[in-house]
């Protein structure tokens, strides 16, 4: 795809640590309003991608574009976030001494600056856009409860909720469904299915079950780059990732 | 806007702390002032100026909170801006001498006329007047403040590294104020001060003054600090405090806040270190030492780190302990201030007032949760607090803005 008509678009990008390559040559294109989930093995580079695509790394060589202009090797984190690239960590991280509502309140797409805060004061289509996120995350009655009280699935829902707040054009969502129970996979694949009908979403997952419930296209990756890209079970049918995923 | 600022900084807590804080500001100097001597309720001259030192100590442990106990950094330097507001308070005391000085030098402090200078170096000039000592005492420590933070944040120096970098600012402030040539009195640092303002340094009348002086500066401080803490603004603080790459990866530049609030701090360092000096009559480079700085940080932690009162309450405490130790039992004073530390840290991590407000609200929690068995419809909806959450962030304040919700229903 040109670069120009997609969403995000890696282009030959490395990254190396001490000589070890994270990142070798990746090419990787999302068009706008796609929903793409990544597998790999260990060490295929996935949070790595993930990290250079929101500025925590930068990439030693290639190309990082957003909305088909915007270079996002030379923006840092907090640019890249109000570009609109919203990121949920593998490890749910919420702010453990605030509240679910202060969590959301916090994510609320608004001005970032400090003088901004200082006197800001929350409006009520605030709050009614934190109502509709606390139904949707299904922690209304939580509200109050501080984020460390939560149960390890919740705190998966509170970031995504959070996500949500943060109003972006690209989710990216790394193992979300990490530590869940069976139920609680299961809603968090409707619920990623339902962010994906108005938001482009990258989900990471180890969980092929899960994979497979999302029904969306994957893309293997494996020592750094593609190794495979289609359906879940063109992929699965390549003899080449059964290779990397069952080991030599 | 501004309203809702200022109204953010009341509540029931606040206000308790402030009533308490202005009678002192109203009794103290009145019951010195007004109340014969020989009267029990006199209070001595050298008590007001002492209790007035206390205060502007609490004023510096409120700056240490605010940027600890709030932000999580941990300066270990922020007597430097203390000492640095004293200089320019002491260089406009020393300017007022004028010719009463033992040189009687018009211009000249006596310790540039013994080391034969012949003019006011210039970046003296000025400090004659008070209005311009005033905007110094903001400006130089909030300057270096920003300047310090600028590099320090944008390079993501976190931690224990910037403690020690705070450290060693503290220590090489203390090595240049030290030098004869730098020109402010060295080894000696400032002091014979006659008057300020016009005022008799040494009378009661401007004593008192100064007392109120300083409990005044504590009260505004206080109450900025309050709202700061309670805005928006305060609770990107307190996520930066817990997860600050979770807090940049949803778009806040948390330098920028931490630049903030570090100057803010540093200003009001600075603000104490001006009210200290007149009352102790003296400043010099012994103020910049690393161990001062360890200390106010010493006082926070008793007190309670990251709430504002523990802050004033822990400086007033622990200072008050020295005043006695100091006299009663000298040779043990650091050791007693040592065993005071390990002892909060294993014993009360949450210092005085965090601990008491943690146990008032699991004792509620606890009794909320005995109606609850004993049959009452009321679910138990308070959440106990946890051990991260700094204890002046009430959460139980919005309940009525959402009825239904974890408001308790009557029991029918």
């Amino acid at each position: 795809m040109a670069r120009a008509s997609s969403l995000l678009y890696l282009d030959g990008v490395s990254v190396s640590f001490d000589g070890f390559k994270a990142l070798n040559e990746l090419s990787l294109t999302i068009a706008p309003g796609e929903m793409r989930a990544i597998i790999g093995p260990n060490g295929a580079g996935k949070t790595t991608m993930m990290d250079v695509i929101t500025g925590k790394t930068r990439p030693d060589s290639g190309d990082v574009y957003f909305d088909g202009a915007v270079d996002l090797t030379g923006e840092d984190e907090a640019s890249i976030a109000e570009l609109g690239i919203g990121r949920k960590f593998q490890k749910p991280t919420v702010f453990e001494s605030h509240t679910v509502w202060d969590n959301l309140e916090l994510a609320l797409k608004a001005p970032r600056e400090p003088f901004a805060t200082l006197f800001h004061v929350i409006a009520n289509g605030e709050k009614k856009r934190i109502e509709s996120l606390l139904d949707l995350i299904r922690l209304g009655n939580k509200r109050h409860e501080l984020a460390a009280n939560l149960s390890h699935g919740q705190k998966q829902w509170l970031e995504i909720g959070m996500l949500l707040a943060q109003d972006p054009k690209l989710l990216l969502v790394d193992e979300p469904a990490a530590g869940m129970t069976d139920a609680e996979t299961a809603e968090t694949a409707d619920l990623l299915k339902d962010i994906a009908k108005d938001h482009s979403v990258v989900v990471v997952e180890h969980d092929m079950a899960f994979v497979r419930s999302l029904g969306v296209k994957v893309t293997v990756l494996h020592e750094g780059s593609v190794l495979a890209e289609g359906s879940l079970d063109h992929v699965s049918a390549d003899e080449r990732v059964v290779e990397v995923y069952l080991g030599r | 806007m501004m309203s809702s600022f200022l109204f953010r900084a009341m509540d029931a807590r606040a206000g308790i702390f402030l009533a308490i804080l202005g009678a002192a500001i109203i009794l103290v100097p009145a019951s010195n002032l007004l109340v014969p001597e020989n009267s029990p309720f006199h209070v001595p001259t050298y008590a007001v100026t002492l209790m007035g030192k206390y205060l502007t100590y609490a004023l510096l442990a409120l700056a240490v909170d605010l940027v600890w106990g709030y932000c999580g950094i941990l300066s270990l330097g922020h007597a430097a801006f203390f000492a640095l507001g004293g200089y320019a308070m002491g260089m406009y005391l020393m300017r007022q001498i004028g010719t009463r000085g033992v040189y009687g030098d018009p211009i000249l402090p006596d310790f540039m006329v013994f080391l034969n200078w012949q003019d006011l170096p210039w970046y003296w000039s000025g400090f004659d007047m008070f209005w311009f000592a005033a905007v110094m005492i903001l400006l130089v420590p909030g300057a270096l403040a920003f300047i310090f933070g600028w590099f320090a944040f944008r390079s993501r120096v976190t931690g224990v590294y910037l403690s020690i970098i705070t450290q060693a600012l503290t220590y090489a402030l203390l090595l240049a104020f030290f030098r004869n040539d730098m020109g402010f009195g060295g080894n000696n640092g400032l002091t014979d001060f006659k008057d300020i303002l016009g005022f008799d340094i040494q009378a009661d009348t401007t004593r008192a003054g100064l007392f109120a002086a300083s409990g005044l500066a504590l009260v505004v401080c206080f109450l900025i600090c309050r709202a700061v803490t309670r805005s928006k603004l305060g609770k990107v603080l307190v996520a930066v405090r817990d997860a600050e790459s979770r807090t940049r990866f949803l778009g806040y530049r948390v330098e920028h806040y931490k630049l903030f609030v570090w100057t803010l701090s540093a200003m009001m360092a600075g603000i104490a270190g001006a009210l200290y000096v007149p009352q102790v009559g003296i400043i010099n480079p012994g103020e910049f030492a690393p161990a001062n700085s360890i200390e106010v940080v010493i006082w926070v932690a008793v007190g309670g780190r990251g709430t504002l009162v523990g802050a004033v309450l822990g400086a007033v405490l622990v200072n008050f302990a020295k005043t006695w130790f100091t006299a009663a039992l000298p040779d043990i004073w650091l050791f007693a201030l040592g065993g005071l530390f390990v002892v909060v840290t294993l014993f009360l991590p949450k210092g005085i007032v965090g601990t008491i407000s943690g146990g008032w609200t699991a004792l509620r929690q606890r009794k909320i949760s005995s109606d609850y068995e004993k049959g009452s419809d009321e679910p138990p909806s308070t959440p106990p607090q946890s051990p991260s959450a700094p204890a002046n962030i009430i959460h139980c304040e919005p309940v009525a803005r959402f009825p239904g919700t974890t408001k308790p229903q009557p029991a029918e």
